[in-house]
């Protein structure tokens, strides 16, 4: 169970509400729409993105916890929480561009120079949106073997190779990049972490049409794309330690919330509804993911709490972000099923619109996306439970001399 | 080198108290006693240890009132010492007795609960006889009725399941009214060990650490505790706070399956590398950690319910047994194949948990009927929300 606010935090949390209240519109609880994945619908949601970015700046609340010299509020954890807790209750298109920010943002305050520092306002102020060019076709869950060449020539770096599951390159105006700047040394020792300019010639960007149909993610081809040498953040062959900063962060960012009421209280009402309850393997099961639920809800509140009196969390992220994506995988195919024969239908003739059929198909964002849950396991293995590392190859050895796919 | 996980939710007394009760059985109940008692007494039961524990420890009145002779603490720290006893597989009737006889008294007795409690806080063990032959862990189901008016009573019947009937110097047997159905008319009896015609059978059980028993009646006589026939409310809610206090003694158990595993995977050498460096080995550490974490959430969440007054303390049970029954048997399931084939063999003590988390499931309810309470609970709320 969450605490009571403290007498700040209750203020905070008033001030919050009333400016919400002034600036958007409650979240209405209605029968659920026909999801519409169309490049037209995305647009649409992009651009009113954008104007929300605009107006959370105005009203002094673009990025919560940055220092104020940065455009910031300088406020703490608890407050975006706050924040977060009160957003969900409107109808606001809250997603990529705080996601981008929460990326990118702290890796310039940590790493960058001044005059790279200097692109935090028109960030803030959603003018210019970041994309991330980190995943290549060669590097996935291995993302030190990127091949995307950055060249020095004079004072500029020229960049030629592909990335891949770019979110929102299409619309993004900068990117920051991880490029292979030497590969005459150890892997790890060659990498750069670059600032570009989307708006170039030389960058073509292709939609990648994912299983459910979406296409927020793209492939991005560089050939001869241009950037100041001063926009190498953290200096050249160096860029390794502010990538794995920024992965740091992108992993609090992944799971957005549904814009129906997904929770198995919600497949339960459904099922008592439509008698589906008198069923007792159908009860079993709905217990099931009700119980599942609860426990998931109190590991979230065991961070939470470990956060909000400053203590360490005892349990490890990852456990959170592996039973959030299997136990809400299995939800959703649990939701189709009691569905009958009706499950096999998808989109607005389907029941509830489609929605779970389209959580069913969007597995691959919380199972692969930030991190399959493979990696997740081996990092629970090596860092929660400090199981001895398997032998690496790529240490010692130049990276043009590693072995690759064939 | 040994796994220590993070524990940064208990309290410095709390974490202290847990660290003397490690203490304490790993000097008086090593697994080679364990194994002694199994081996040598056949009632899973050292009475040696229990008095030990009783006396030295005060473990057997640890959650009951100081008025009554316990300790008065909250049901939490009875479940910090049955989380070690469950680590432990200590051989003593430390959940029947503390956790089930002395939660059901005091919730049944009430106000005149003080003199059945106090026994049991001096470390005379008790326990509580429920179920039948049909193997309903629901008390609506007790078909056991008494014989005579008043209060003392006599019953002629069996009982079933029961823990610690060997052990137990009370038993304190659910019985209802002739001619009643479901919760009506249900009571508590309280037998005594040595009453006429009272006869306990120890059953060949999965777990060989904690047997299960068959008590008989037989015109045995029995006292009544609180008003006749109208118990099931101080039943359920005693057997509620059980269930929970179970799901304690589980954690326990599941923290050493888990420890012992990666411990195994970091120590064990094939193919010139430690078998925890394998991603297939890792991969089910990492799957044993995950099914820790969320049991020892589930379990916590459900006693410190109780010890708060949460309104939904009895539907937290329900969520962290339906939870914790198929986490432990899983958990003990892979710790034992992490370990290869010593892990098959009677000598290495995987089996010994395997067991334990087996029985622990089914008793007091498995996975497949706490869900279905919960579901229904769900339900009801939804149509009472609408009405």
């Amino acid at each position: 169970m969450r605490r009571e606010d403290t007498k700040e935090e209750a203020a905070f949390r008033a001030e919050v509400r009333a400016w919400l209240e002034a600036n958007a519109k409650p979240r209405v609880e209605g029968p659920p729409q026909a999801l519409d994945h169309s490049p037209e619908a995305e647009a649409r949601h992009w651009e009113a993105a954008k104007v929300w970015q605009r107006t959370k700046f105005e009203g002094g609340w673009a990025a919560i916890t940055w220092p104020v010299e940065y455009g910031g509020r300088g406020g703490t954890p608890i407050q975006q929480m706050i924040w977060n807790e009160e957003q969900s209750r409107f109808d606001v298109p809250a997603g990529f561009i705080a996601a981008s920010l929460g990326m990118i943002g702290p890796a310039l305050m940590r790493f960058g120079t001044e005059e790279q520092k200097a692109y935090l306002p028109a960030m803030l102020r959603g003018d210019e949106v970041w994309c991330q060019l980190f995943s290549e076709p060669e590097a996935g869950s291995d993302l030190a073997a990127v091949r995307t060449r950055g060249e020095v020539d004079g004072d500029e770096l020229v960049i030629n190779g592909q990335k891949v599951w770019t979110t929102s390159a299409n619309f993004a105006e900068k990117g920051f990049i991880v490029l292979r700047t030497n590969p005459d040394v150890a892997k790890h020792d060659g990498i750069s972490f670059a600032l570009i300019d989307m708006r170039q010639p030389g960058v073509e960007v292709r939609p990648l049409v994912t299983m459910r149909g979406d296409r927020h993610f793209n492939e991005v081809f560089l050939t001869d794309v241009r950037t100041p040498l001063d926009h190498v953040v953290n200096g050249l062959d160096r860029g390794w330690p502010v990538t794995t900063f920024v992965l740091m962060n992108e992993g609090a960012f992944i799971g957005t919330s549904s814009p129906v009421d997904t929770s198995a209280t919600a497949l339960i009402r459904h099922a008592h509804e439509t008698g589906r309850l008198d069923d007792p393997v159908a009860r079993e099961r709905l217990g099931e993911a009700w119980a599942r639920e609860r426990v998931l809800g109190q590991l979230q509140d065991r961070l939470k709490g470990a956060l909000l009196d400053g203590r360490m969390p005892d349990v490890d992220g990852s456990v959170l972000k592996i039973l959030t994506a299997e136990w809400g995988h299995e939800r959703a195919e649990l939701a189709t099923w009691l569905q009958g024969a009706d499950g096999l239908l998808a989109g607005a003739d389907a029941p509830e619109a489609g929605l779970w059929q389209d959580k069913v198909l969007s597995r691959g964002l919380m199972a692969v996306g930030g991190g399959t849950l493979e990696v997740h396991r081996n990092g629970l293995g090596e860092r929660a439970l400090r199981l001895p590392k398997e032998p690496r190859f790529d240490r010692d050895t130049a990276f043009k001399d590693l072995e690759t796919s064939r | 080198m040994a796994l220590e996980l993070a524990e940064h939710n208990l309290s410095e007394e709390r974490l202290e108290f847990r660290d003397t009760l490690r203490r304490f059985f790993e000097e008086h109940a090593p697994i080679t006693e364990v194994r002694r008692v199994m081996e040598e007494e056949g009632t899973g039961h050292s009475s040696a240890l229990w008095t030990l524990a009783s006396e030295e420890m005060g473990l057997a009145g640890i959650a009951i009132p100081e008025d009554a002779g316990g300790q008065g603490f909250g049901l939490k720290e009875l479940a910090i010492a049955l989380s070690e006893s469950g680590r432990h597989l200590a051989p003593i009737p430390l959940f029947a007795s503390a956790g089930l006889a002395a939660r059901v008294v005091q919730h049944v007795a009430g106000e005149s609960a003080e003199g059945w409690l106090t026994p049991i806080a001096e470390g005379h063990a008790a326990t509580v006889a429920w179920v039948e032959a049909d193997g309903d862990w629901d008390p609506a189901a007790t078909t056991l009725a008494v014989d005579g008016s008043g209060d003392d009573v006599t019953l002629t019947g069996d009982k079933h399941f029961v823990l610690a009937a060997g052990a137990a110097e009370r038993i304190f047997v659910v019985a209802r009214e002739p001619g009643t159905h479901c919760d009506e008319g249900l009571g508590l009896y309280v037998v005594e060990g040595d009453a006429a015609g009272l006869v306990v059978e120890c059953r060949e059980s999965v777990d060989v650490t904690r047997p299960v028993w068959t008590v008989r009646f037989d015109g045995t006589p029995a006292q009544a505790l609180g008003p006749r026939g109208a118990a099931a409310p101080g039943i359920r809610a005693g057997l509620d706070e059980a269930t929970a206090l179970l799901c304690a003694e589980m954690e326990g158990g599941m923290r050493r399956v888990l420890e012992t595993a990666v411990d195994y995977a970091g120590d064990r050498f094939q193919f010139s590398r430690p078998i925890g460096s394998f991603q297939a080995v890792k991969h089910k550490c990492a799957d044993l950690l995950i099914d820790y974490e969320g049991s020892r959430t589930a379990s916590d969440g459900a006693v410190v319910a109780f010890d708060e007054g949460d309104p939904e303390a009895s539907i937290l049970t329900a969520v962290a047994k339906s939870h914790l029954g198929p986490a432990y048997v899983r958990m003990a399931t892979e710790s034992g194949q992490i370990q290869g084939g010593v892990g098959y063999t009677w000598e290495y003590d995987a089996h010994l948990f395997f067991r334990r988390a087996l029985a622990s499931k089914a008793i007091l309810g498995d996975e497949s009927t706490h869900r279905d309470r919960l579901a229904r609970h769900v339900a009801r709320e939804i149509a009472g929300g609408e009405a």
